[in-house]
């Protein structure tokens, strides 16, 4: 799960991360409000979305920048006013761009140096991760391919968690003073607390800065959360915004289907994660892009099913649906069953070809003949995928 | 032969009143396993199934039992718990079938294991099975075939393609061993083929794998210069879109890291055969076996 910058800002301040001051707001009366309430001389208006190249980003009505600097609570306002409301495109969002419903409005500080600064869970080490790097500011993908020697990494013990040498040493290695090092530590040693305590994947601060004055900020940060957690933080799930997500994902989730939306039109349906995966290959390997990921798991009911022939038939690009089951626990029979009714339920308006593998595998089958539905049954995984293949060129 | 698993095993299911735990601990026993025992705190002196004697801890079930394998079906927000507790009671095997465990909980069961002389299994795996001899979790036992492929692999409905390939094609397996999809588990790809690469019962190896880490390349690098049994494998999710996760928790490219193209040439560079099709799994092998 993502969230917004304003409400990691929230975050931080929980756990007494330094940052500078900044409020939401959701229309013009507000904006204006925040910006007298933070009495500085000097303000930045942010775009919220769940995108990164804000600031490089142009808004459908020709305003250029998600990211703008105000001298005044009045001008704070008027930007303010063209973004809520309006369609920011970045390179990250696609063509469509995604609607601005809310703006950070912050303080606004005098950068002398920016870092990049991030904590992650480190699959081969099994434990968190510091990346560091002098080069702040820009992509660290860069950074990693241009001057690796510029990035440092300091894994992080499992259960100790970060030490105060640890936090000094990363410091001094970032080019840190000894007068700066104990502000640098502090916020290295609060960030590690932040992502422990909210059962984080990922913390990216980019930039983390040290201001003209001498302050260490975090200026704008990254989250991932581990959505097995979440059960766990309900005042984080409870920052999921709907509105930043693919509705396709949204409609699946509350069916509990795993689904992931792709670009292109042979719809899969398909038990199992990895046999999801390996399906959605298959269908490529064979001339075909897939329109999503869907994995209706290894219980999956004969409701979830029918959901999820809504999910895939409500995309207009679809043309053709693959289902592809391995009926382990679960018996094919009763699959198509759910299959059969399912379609009885939205009227099917593209082939569907059916791959059945498994327990009463025969069943399932002869139960798909008899239905006298026009469903294609396929033998074994070739088969499947240049069916549906076919089915969708012919669509097109 | 086979590896971890066979008819001396003595099972105890953790979680066995459970909806899940007690269905497939009635599916193993049926099978053919010796479910001896089974854990759920508070219901010690019950027993399962009118057979099956309930203990409230695992040390109770490892005193009076001498089981020396444990399946768990605990909750996720107590998986972790059970796992430790499994080590604690001196449980050799430990299978965690559970999917959903918070990674910090695993990275720290992980440090807690380490140096113990248990073997964990998973979690989010389908579990283990010596065909005719022991089958600890959720796979159906009666595609699987006696024989001598070894099979390793990070999913469940994927790896049950795979045996059906082989099974079909008639090619018994001596193990079939699911690792789990999350990012941090207790066997690692590299493990399970260490293990199978010294059992003698065994004479090829599918390995399966999908995006996300770097556990298949390890395997290879390893197999390359200790592993002499003819290998084949598959790696899923070369369409995945970048930086989400697919399904798996473990299952996601980031950073132009844990690519599936990456992995296929890892494992090709080390002369193991990767099947471009899932369709081809066990006709990639039975063809390296014909060669060899």
């Amino acid at each position: 799960m993502n969230i917004h910058e304003f409400q990691a800002k929230q975050l931080f301040e929980k756990y007494g991360v330094a940052t500078p001051k900044g409020f939401p707001a959701t229309t013009v009366a507000e904006a204006k409000d925040v910006a007298a309430g933070l009495g500085a001389s000097h303000l930045v208006v942010k775009a919220q979305i769940h995108a990164g190249g804000r600031g490089k980003g142009m808004f459908t009505s020709g305003f250029k920048g998600g990211v703008q600097l105000c001298d005044s609570t009045q001008q704070a306002a008027e930007v303010a006013g063209k973004m809520l409301g309006q369609t920011l495109v970045t390179h990250q969002t696609g063509p469509a761009g995604r609607v601005v419903n809310t703006v950070l409005i912050a303080e606004s500080v005098e950068i002398e140096k920016e870092f990049y600064f991030a904590i992650l869970m480190d699959r081969g080490i099994a434990g968190p991760l510091i990346i560091a790097s002098t080069e702040g500011g820009v992509e660290i993908e860069k950074v990693a391919e241009e001057m690796p020697h510029r990035i440092l990494r300091e894994p992080i013990h499992p259960t100790l968690g970060l030490q105060a040498y640890q936090a000094r040493k990363i410091a001094k290695r970032l080019g840190f003073t000894s007068a700066q090092m104990p502000k640098a530590a502090k916020i290295f040693l609060t960030i590690y607390e932040l992502f422990i305590a909210c059962d984080c994947s990922m913390v990216e601060v980019n930039p983390l800065v040290i201001t003209k004055t001498g302050d260490v900020l975090a200026l704008d940060a990254k989250f991932n959360f581990d959505d097995n957690a979440l059960f766990r933080h309900p005042d984080v799930a409870a920052f999921r915004d709907i509105a930043e997500e693919d509705p396709r994902e949204v409609e699946a989730s509350k069916s509990n289907l795993n689904y992931i939306g792709l670009d292109g039109n042979i719809a899969c349906l398909v038990n199992g994660a990895g046999l999801a995966m390996a399906t959605m290959d298959i269908v490529k390997y064979h001339g075909g892009e897939p329109a999503n990921f869907l994995d209706v798991g290894g219980g999956a009911t004969e409701q979830q099913v029918t959901e999820a022939f809504k999910i895939l038939i409500a995309d207009e690009k679809v043309k053709t649906i693959l289902v592809n089951i391995f009926g382990g626990i679960m018996r094919c029979d009763v699959i198509a069953q759910g299959i059969i009714n399912a379609v009885k339920a939205v009227s099917l308006p593209v082939p569907l070809v059916v791959r059945l593998e498994g327990t009463n595998v025969e069943l399932g089958k002869k139960l798909l003949a008899e239905s006298g539905l026009p469903i294609q049954t396929a033998n074994g995984l070739t088969e499947a995928a240049t069916l549906a293949v076919a089915a969708a060129k012919q669509q097109a | 032969m086979s590896i971890l698993v066979d008819k001396n095993t003595r099972l105890l299911v953790q979680g066995i009143t459970g909806s899940a735990g007690g269905f497939h601990a009635k599916g193993c026993r049926d099978y053919g396993t010796n479910v001896v025992a089974g854990v759920t705190p508070g219901k010690g002196g019950q027993t399962f199934d009118n057979t099956i004697p309930i203990f409230d801890t695992a040390h109770e079930a490892r005193h009076e039992t001498g089981c020396n394998a444990t399946m768990i079906f605990v909750p996720a927000p107590f998986a972790a718990d059970a796992i430790l507790e499994a080590a604690d009671a001196g449980i050799e095997l430990i299978v965690c079938i559970t999917e959903g465990i918070p990674v910090i909980d695993m990275m720290r069961v992980k440090i807690a294991l380490a140096g113990k002389s248990c073997r964990l299994i998973g979690p989010n795996c389908p579990g283990i099975i010596t065909p005719g001899a022991c089958k600890i979790g959720i796979m159906p036992g009666y595609i699987h075939k006696p024989g001598n492929v070894g099979v390793i692999s990070r999913s469940g409905t994927l790896t049950y393609e795979a045996v059906w390939q082989l099974t079909s094609r008639g090619y018994g397996q001596s193990t079939c061993i699911g690792i789990g999809g999350d990012p941090i588990n207790g066997t690692s790809h590299l493990d399970a083929l260490k293990l199978f690469n010294d059992d003698p019962g065994t004479e090829a190896i599918i390995l399966i794998g999908e995006i996300g880490g770097s556990a298949e390349e390890e395997a290879a690098a390893w197999a390359q210069q200790h592993c002499a049994k003819p290998m084949a494998a598959f790696i899923a999710g070369a369409t995945a879109p970048p930086g989400r996760r697919m399904g798996h928790a473990g299952a996601i490219v980031s950073g132009g890291q844990g690519t599936a193209s990456g992995k296929i040439e890892a494992l090709r560079n080390a002369g193991i055969a990767v099947a471009e099709s899932p369709a081809d799994m066990a006709a990639t092998l039975i063809a390296t076996l014909k060669a060899a």
